[in-house]
């Protein structure tokens, strides 16, 4: 930092600001008189000797135009120089020596750095279509007809003679009627003396034909004579609309195309470069780094795997154990254990899937079973009255595709020691229903899944989990309304706030597994809290996605472009 | 489920109370219905199916006056007695055993009530009655029926009446035949020999439950002022739940309820009984589960809220209530009662370990190495079909099919995962290859399990693209084996869904755990590409067992 001294000269009394700087290995000191008293924006004095002192920057060195020049590609310092003497497309190619992409791509760029301006005007071309070709190289097929009128010829002899199909011929007589070039003797045709001076001269028409292509709008009134006249006739010459690019060289350019352009410039850096040691010597090309380039994508998890592994370590994070199981089940597991009664709708084939075959599996251990039957038919003996109904163990047996992950926490339950309590669960999966496709409906969904055993767990500590994981999962806000399930009790709808739309999502259900589900799975009367919403309509929420079907659409495009999941 | 009409205005006489439109939505889904919707005068709600006393505008008026504080507690009843008699015949027993009965008098119908009423029939039929096979209910005019009222089981032929709604007298074999609500239910009385009647003292048939009235005697008009009610079953106790949610709604429509005699036999039984039934309150258990912390004097008017009584330590459960199975039950009213909204969230301060699944940890660190690979990962359905999994795939498989799927293209469960990959790959020929894709997902087979299915979790992997070929997939292979530090060989095999020559069986510890190759050109002609793919599918479940 510079510091202000005050020193004494011959007696008199001077102020001055020094600052050191370092030269390479040597130190120097800078200094500046401030006067002879000290001024009081000394702050201010200071700031400005620094910018002062301070050592101009690279960049600020080397002037605009030679940053310029270095960007230029090599086709851009090929095609820049001969811009001053040629503005047309053609010329500029021809003096190059480029292909013509090439060209166009060096002008692009030049334009893109406001070095020229390209005009793109549309011009209309005429040029020689596939019978004029022809006749640029035989002749107009009336000069055929008169060359061949050596003497008197019939029509039939001069087509033959002259070799004119029938179309050429009545053109050709009509033409050269007009011209006064021939007349009839006898049904034969015969040259005039006009006819002998047009064949020794070449008619306007084939002068024109020479000279394309020509533009429309540039033509002399001659040229515009035979175009009108052949314009009429089959196929001789035909019309374009071509576009037109003239360049025109800005200020920048004019004072470019003055400038040597011929500086070797570095393009790719190569393995040769670096190993022989001689790149300090070159300059490289300045790339323009502020160019846009074609789009790469990555190998990426699916969308609907990536938000579902973010679930997942939120339950971890929350202390949850993860529980696995088939997606085929028994319905004594997705059912009956869960206290659904045999004629409860869900059990109905419009809801559910039954597999054909295997139709039925096998039940667990008598013991589980008739602790079960119990429940379901007068409540055992805890103080239900059960549905009140003779429980079927074929009816138990039937085999269903998993219609919630509940069935986990059912198989759990009936697997947990007492003395391990308390203890948390979590699950995520896909769960089924029979149920017709559409943008809100699909047959296959994912829930989460969820069970916490604890002795002392209540309804407030289930709100209290449910809320801490959908914050966690992007929803500030949670509420819960009352539900009604067979197995919880009480039972809760789960509904989140949508900060954006502001709007409720509802996502699923929760409550307390009844006593009538626990009692005979776990042998005791403990407070289960549970909870299995889906999680679909969050996932299809954050990508934006409207119609349920798109997850699972597997569109490449889609896939390939999808964000990541970024909660 | 099912959904009710109020009328606004007779909605809100009934509840006793007018509350502002977005507090009453608030108060209808804070007690557990959902509001549908409100078009004008109609308020459209849906009712939780364990509340089929709610299914009425009476019932649901009800339960919400009591809500809002209008009228709470129990309600009170009256049941005259008729003196008139329904008898049982034992020849019932085989067929539909059980009956309760009631008489309600003095209703003005008008033909909103017959509306009013014929929905709520329906509504019970269709849920608390499963169909009409757990409970039937018949309401009948009472003036044109001469009791005593006979219940009993006929010969089908020697049934003849006119059923409601059709043009002339039929038998009831007939009926399951000819007459639509007969043919809608015929599975009901189906390997009957005898069909169940109620038949009145003229011996006039009056109906043939659970199928049909009679067009005579058990239909409703504008002039019925009494009718006769009757509920029938298997299940006495549900049969009078449903009997009682009738007529107690019949009761708010301004009805006199009048008691039947029942004589089933010597036993003889007066129906409805709208006797409030006591279930024990423990207070404990109840703020134990709700994490609260109530006095019993609070306790007793949040259940009073739900329209119960609280004596000496019981609740007094009203007789239509068809849900109360254990204490728990009226627990959660309390809950309901005191308001969710209200409950303060609590995350307990207890210890648990969090842990991951190995094997899903293990499919994890699969997708993250193909990711690597530039591989993109596609999720299909696990139901597919036969065209899919087999015929494009010039295969076959033993698969698993589900009864009466709705889509009939994803009616079996997909037995590998290739075909998911390269129905993907067909629908995605308008994009820029390489199409390098990859699933991780569930396959199922015939196995020995408890469902007699075995699941296994297998990874498919195909690259689509004109440069592919068996180097390019063997290369995945090998890399995945190498960064899973796994030796496999590879053996030859024959699949007809690749090329002779160019297809393997990839070994790991003496276990097969992969098939990998080209595929035919036959089965990419089959689904309708032009590029090459090679393909791989891994047993990850079995490569996790053996690592």
């Amino acid at each position: 930092m510079p510091y202000v001294k005050k020193l004494k000269i011959k007696g008199k009394e001077y102020w001055y600001m020094f600052h050191t700087v370092r030269d390479g290995s040597k130190f120097r000191k800078i200094s500046k008189y401030l006067g002879k008293i000290l001024p009081e924006n000394i702050e201010q004095i200071k700031e400005n000797f620094l910018k002062e002192i301070k050592k101009p920057k690279i960049e600020d060195k080397i002037d605009n135009t030679t940053k310029l020049i270095e960007s230029l590609t090599p086709l851009e310092r090929k095609v820049l120089p001969v811009l001053k003497e040629n503005k047309e497309l053609n010329e500029i190619i021809e003096k190059t020596g480029l292909q013509e992409v090439e060209v166009m791509r060096a002008l692009q760029w030049l334009e893109n750095k406001n070095i020229i301006n390209v005009k793109k005007d549309l011009q209309e071309v005429i040029s020689l279509d596939n019978n004029g070709k022809k006749y640029l190289k035989e002749g107009l097929p009336e000069r055929k007809f008169l060359q061949s009128l050596t003497s008197e010829l019939s029509l039939g002899e001069i087509k033959n003679k002259a070799n004119l199909n029938d179309d050429e011929l009545t053109i050709s007589l009509g033409q050269l009627k007009k011209k006064a070039a021939i007349t009839f003797v006898d049904k034969k045709v015969k040259i005039t003396e006009q006819g002998k001076k047009l064949l020794k001269k070449e008619s306007l028409e084939e002068q024109f034909l020479k000279k394309l292509p020509l533009d429309v709008s540039k033509l002399e009134p001659e040229e515009k004579f035979a175009y009108e006249s052949l314009k009429k006739r089959k196929r001789i010459i035909k019309t374009n609309l071509i576009k037109i690019r003239t360049v025109k060289l800005e200020k920048l350019g004019e004072e470019l195309s003055s400038k040597n352009l011929k500086t070797e410039l570095v393009e790719s850096l190569t393995p040769e470069i670096i190993s022989k040691n001689n790149w300090d010597k070159k300059t490289f090309r300045r790339y323009d780094i502020k160019i846009n380039v074609p789009k790469i994508y990555g190998g990426k998890r699916h969308f609907v795997n990536q938000a579902l592994d973010y679930a997942r370590n939120i339950w971890l994070e929350m202390g949850f154990k993860e529980m696995t199981g088939s997606i085929v089940q028994t319905s004594f597991w997705n059912f009956d254990a869960l206290y659904t009664p045999q004629d409860h709708s869900v059990r109905e084939m419009q809801d559910t899937f039954f597999i054909e075959n295997p139709e039925k599996g096998q039940l667990p251990k008598k013991e589980l079973m008739d602790r079960i039957k119990r429940m379901h038919e007068n409540g055992g003996s805890i103080g239900s009255t059960g549905w009140r109904y003779p429980w079927n163990s074929e009816e138990a047996r039937k085999n269903v595709i998993r219609t919630h992950t509940t069935v986990l926490s059912a198989q759990t339950l009936a697997e947990i020691k007492k003395t391990e309590l308390p203890v948390k669960f979590f699950g995520i999966g896909k769960c089924f229903r029979n149920e017709t496709v559409d943008w809100s409906h699909l047959f296959e969904f994912n829930q989460t899944e969820g069970i916490v055993v604890d002795e002392d767990a209540n309804l407030r500590h289930l709100i209290g989990y449910l809320k801490q994981f959908f914050k966690k999962m992007g929803f500030p806000e949670a509420r819960f309304r009352p539900a009604y399930f067979p197995y919880t009790e009480p039972s809760l709808e789960i509904d989140v706030y949508h900060p954006v739309h502001k709007k409720w999502i509802e996502l699923g259900g929760a409550g307390i597994f009844r006593p009538e589900v626990v009692i005979p799975l776990l042998g005791k009367d403990i407070p289960v809290l549970a909870w299995g919403p889906g999680i679909d309509r969050i996932v299809m929420d954050y990508y934006k996605i409207k119609d349920l079907r798109m997850l699972y659409k597997n569109d490449i495009k889609q896939l390939r472009e999808i964000k990541t999941w970024w909660k | 489920m099912p959904t009710v009409n109020l009328n606004k205005k007779e909605f809100e006489k009934l509840v006793g109370k007018k509350l502002p439109l977005d507090k009453l939505k608030d108060r209808i889904s804070m007690l557990g219905t959902d509001l549908e919707d409100i078009k004008g005068n109609e308020i459209i709600v849906e009712v939780f199916p364990d509340r089929p006393d709610m299914i009425s505008e009476q019932g649901f008026a009800r339960a919400l006056s009591s809500f809002i504080d209008a009228k709470t507690g129990l309600r009170e009843y009256k049941v005259k007695k008729s003196n008139e008699k329904v008898i049982i015949e034992s020849s019932v027993k085989d067929v539909r055993p059980y009956t309760a009965c009631a008489i309600v008098k003095g209703i003005k119908f008008d033909n909103e009530k017959i509306i009013q009423v014929i929905q709520m029939q329906e509504k019970l039929h269709v849920g608390y009655g499963r169909n009409r096979k757990k409970v039937a209910i018949g309401i009948y005019p009472f003036e044109k029926i001469k009791t005593p009222i006979y219940y009993k089981a006929l010969d089908p032929e020697k049934i003849k009446f006119r059923p409601l709604e059709f043009p002339r007298e039929i038998n009831g074999r007939q009926i399951l035949s000819q007459h639509p609500a007969g043919r809608e239910y015929a599975h009901l009385l189906e390997g009957k020999k005898k069909f169940p009647v109620f038949i009145d003292s003229d011996n006039k048939v009056l109906s043939v439950p659970p199928i049909i009235n009679s067009h005579e005697t058990g239909k409703i008009t504008e002039q019925t002022t009494d009718v006769f009610i009757e509920c029938s079953g298997f299940d006495f106790e549900v049969l009078n739940k449903a009997l009682n949610i009738l007529v107690t709604a019949l009761a708010d429509m301004n009805g006199e309820i009048f008691s039947m005699e029942l004589n089933y036999g010597n036993k003889k039984i007066t129906t409805p009984d709208l006797r409030s039934s006591m279930i024990n309150l423990d207070l404990k258990y109840t703020n134990k589960i709700l994490g609260l912390n109530l006095k019993e004097n609070e306790i007793k008017k949040l259940l009073e809220k739900m329209g119960y009584d609280y004596k000496n330590k019981k609740v007094l459960v009203p007789a239509y209530r068809a849900d109360i199975m254990h204490q728990i039950d009226i627990i959660e009213d309390i809950a309901i009662a005191y308001g969710y909204e209200n409950f303060q969230e609590e995350i307990p301060n207890i210890s648990t370990i969090g842990q991951e699944d190995e094997f899903e940890i293990f499919k994890r660190r699969i997708a993250y190495l193909l990711t690597g690979l530039d591989l993109l990962e596609a999720s299909n359905y696990h139901l597919t079909g036969e065209e899919f999994l087999n015929k494009k795939m010039n295969f076959n498989s033993d698969f698993i099919k589900v009864k009466k799927a709705v889509n009939n293209d994803f009616n079996i469960l997909r037995t590998w995962i290739i075909p998911s990959l390269m129905k993907t790959l067909s629908e995605n020929k308008h994009y820029d290859y390489p199409q390098n894709i990859f699933e991780i997902g569930e396959v199922f087979t015939k196995g020995k399990t408890e469902t007699g299915i075995k699941e296994y979790c297998r990874l498919g992997v195909t690259l689509c693209d004109k440069e592919a070929n068996f180097t390019k997939i063997k290369q995945i292979l090998d890399y995945l084996f190498r960064m899973l530090n796994l030796e496999y060989t590879i053996e030859d095999t024959e699949h007809s869904s690749f090329i002779p020559g160019r297809v393997g069986r990839v070994i790991v510890k003496n276990q097969k755990v992969a098939y990998i190759g080209e595929v035919s050109p036959k089965v990419i002609t089959n689904w309708d590409l032009t590029m090459p793919i090679v393909a791989l599918e891994l047993n990850l479940s079995d490569l996790f067992d053996t690592i």
